[in-house]
């Protein structure tokens, strides 16, 4: 039995002028999954899940979050969501628990809850101890962190990471990972990366886009039939390639 | 929500020392200009005994000083407008916001509310300032009061005016530069003559600034604060919604 549909993209599109960034891209994210969206650099990956997060209004297309439209529904399907853009959107001058605090407002945490909630967010990222810092002081990991504590500091059942473990060195990324496998296993994360093993190690399901188009959409074991996971990407966007110069 | 909102906006603003800066700048002007003000008033003080009905101390005083400050809130509230939402976009927080379960409306009037009771501190300030006058003379509380009203709702206006140029742009500079170019060509207005003059939020001032406290003014200032809100709030919603 499958679980429910927690997140769907209908028929993307996305027009940046006459260039068309994301062309008809369709895909569904179920509870307890998570869905790695995997590219190269300009395949439309960041302007994908921005259009699931409701930052971008896609040209044509829907997208559905815990079946609210996201485009008549903005309010009840955002608040369902956690989204850690590509540039993690911190104010520099906060402290630490004041931003995670604001951000869990914007999100209508109950002010009874509020205190617990920062409490687990900061201990699921790793920031005990750094509650009373300005933002703007903590290393690049740390914000990165702080960026993660702000999607899920409300508990959302889809959360939306792009780029979630650019920036941190080995161990930190380890701890992340670790982190987004717990969050599939609760809800469901949809994250972006050009990272394979990155997929291979947390995602259960991947999608490849490629020049904004869908070419891969299976599990991982799929991706797994060639001999390795890495050719099978080269392979697949080769493929592609190919079959585009043919045409 | 809206005051989650301008809870942040009126905390971010007093984080920045620029603001601190600002304020203790304009305390000074406006404390030297006063105290001129007295020194001149006790100078006249014999020659206006001796006239009929002298102007008394509080229109000689402190209405000149409301003038000023006035004056001075045209040039700086667009200094302190620009960050609203231009700099939200340039630091890219802004999607933050956009993210959010809040509706344009939300933040437009968060902000609004946020940089309006920051300057409802300096016109307090201000008023205090105003008030020393009781140490050593009866003064005229009601014409005070007007002219308090006066500048907050003339402050309000051009926070309005303010926010608007910060929500259509990307750079804080251009949002500034031109809520003070719009915000003096209405003073121009007031300067010059015709049915335009009408226009002028400080035309409406004046009124107030003498101690005439009518509901045509007070309307005015109502439909231009809000005239301005809303064209934020539709720039923002249009482009949620991708043009």
């Amino acid at each position: 039995m499958a679980s429910p549909v927690t997140l769907s993209a209908q028929h993307l599109t996305r027009f940046h002028g006459r260039q068309c960034v994301v062309n008809d891209v369709s895909f569904t994210l179920r509870r307890g999954e998570v869905l790695g969206l995997l590219g190269h650099n300009g395949a439309g990956k960041s302007t994908t899940l921005q259009m699931l997060a409701g930052t971008l209004s896609p040209s044509s297309g829907a997208a559905e979050i815990c079946d609210f439209n996201l485009a008549q529904r903005p309010d009840l399907a955002k608040s369902c969501l956690g989204y850690l853009p590509e540039h993690p959107p911190l104010y520099r001058d906060m402290r630490v628990d004041d931003y995670l605090c604001f951000a869990a407002r914007l999100h209508r945490v109950a002010p009874d809850r509020l205190a617990d909630q920062l409490q687990l967010a900061k201990q699921r990222c790793g920031l005990l101890d750094c509650g009373h810092q300005l933002v703007g002081t903590l290393s690049k990991g740390y914000q990165q962190r702080v960026g993660i504590a702000q999607a899920i500091i409300h508990q959302p059942p889809v959360v939306i990471l792009d780029e979630p473990t650019v920036g941190l060195d080995p161990a930190q990324m380890h701890e992340i990972r670790d982190l987004i496998r717990a969050l599939g296993d609760a809800g469901s994360v949809i994250l972006s990366t050009h990272l394979l093993h990155e997929v291979e190690q947390v995602c259960d399901r991947a999608v490849i886009l490629r020049q904004g188009k869908l070419i891969f959409d299976g599990s991982i074991d799929d991706l797994r039939q060639h001999r390795d996971i890495e050719s099978s990407f080269l392979q697949l966007t080769a493929d592609r390639a190919q079959e585009g110069a043919a045409k | 929500m809206i005051l989650t909102l301008a809870r942040k906006e009126l905390r971010s603003l007093f984080a920045t020392p620029s603001t601190w800066w600002m304020l203790a700048l304009l305390q000074i002007i406006l404390a030297w200009f006063w105290l001129a003000r007295v020194d001149d008033y006790l100078q006249v003080q014999a020659q206006l005994a001796q006239m009929e009905s002298a102007p008394g101390a509080t229109i000689a005083i402190a209405a000149p000083l409301v003038n000023v400050l006035a004056v001075m809130l045209m040039m700086l509230i667009p200094l302190f407008a620009m960050r609203l939402i231009a700099e939200e976009r340039r630091n890219q927080t802004w999607l933050l916001l956009a993210a959010a379960p809040i509706s344009p409306a939300h933040i437009v009037l968060g902000k609004f509310i946020g940089l309006l009771a920051m300057l409802s501190l300096i016109i307090a300030a201000s008023g205090l300032m105003m008030l020393t006058l009781l140490l050593g003379t009866p003064a005229d509380l009601g014409l005070i009061a007007s002219n308090l009203l006066g500048v907050w709702l003339l402050a309000a206006s051009y926070a309005a005016l303010g926010l608007y140029f910060s929500a259509i742009t990307r750079q804080p500079v251009v949002a500034a530069f031109s809520a003070l170019a719009v915000s003096f060509g209405l003073w121009m207005l007031e300067l010059g003559s015709g049915a335009l003059r009408a226009l002028s939020p400080n035309l409406h001032f004046q009124n107030l600034n003498v101690g005439l406290v009518s509901s045509v003014d007070l309307c005015y200032f109502a439909l231009f604060i809000a005239l301005f809100l809303l064209l934020a709030i539709r720039h923002l919603r249009r482009e949620q919604e991708g043009r």
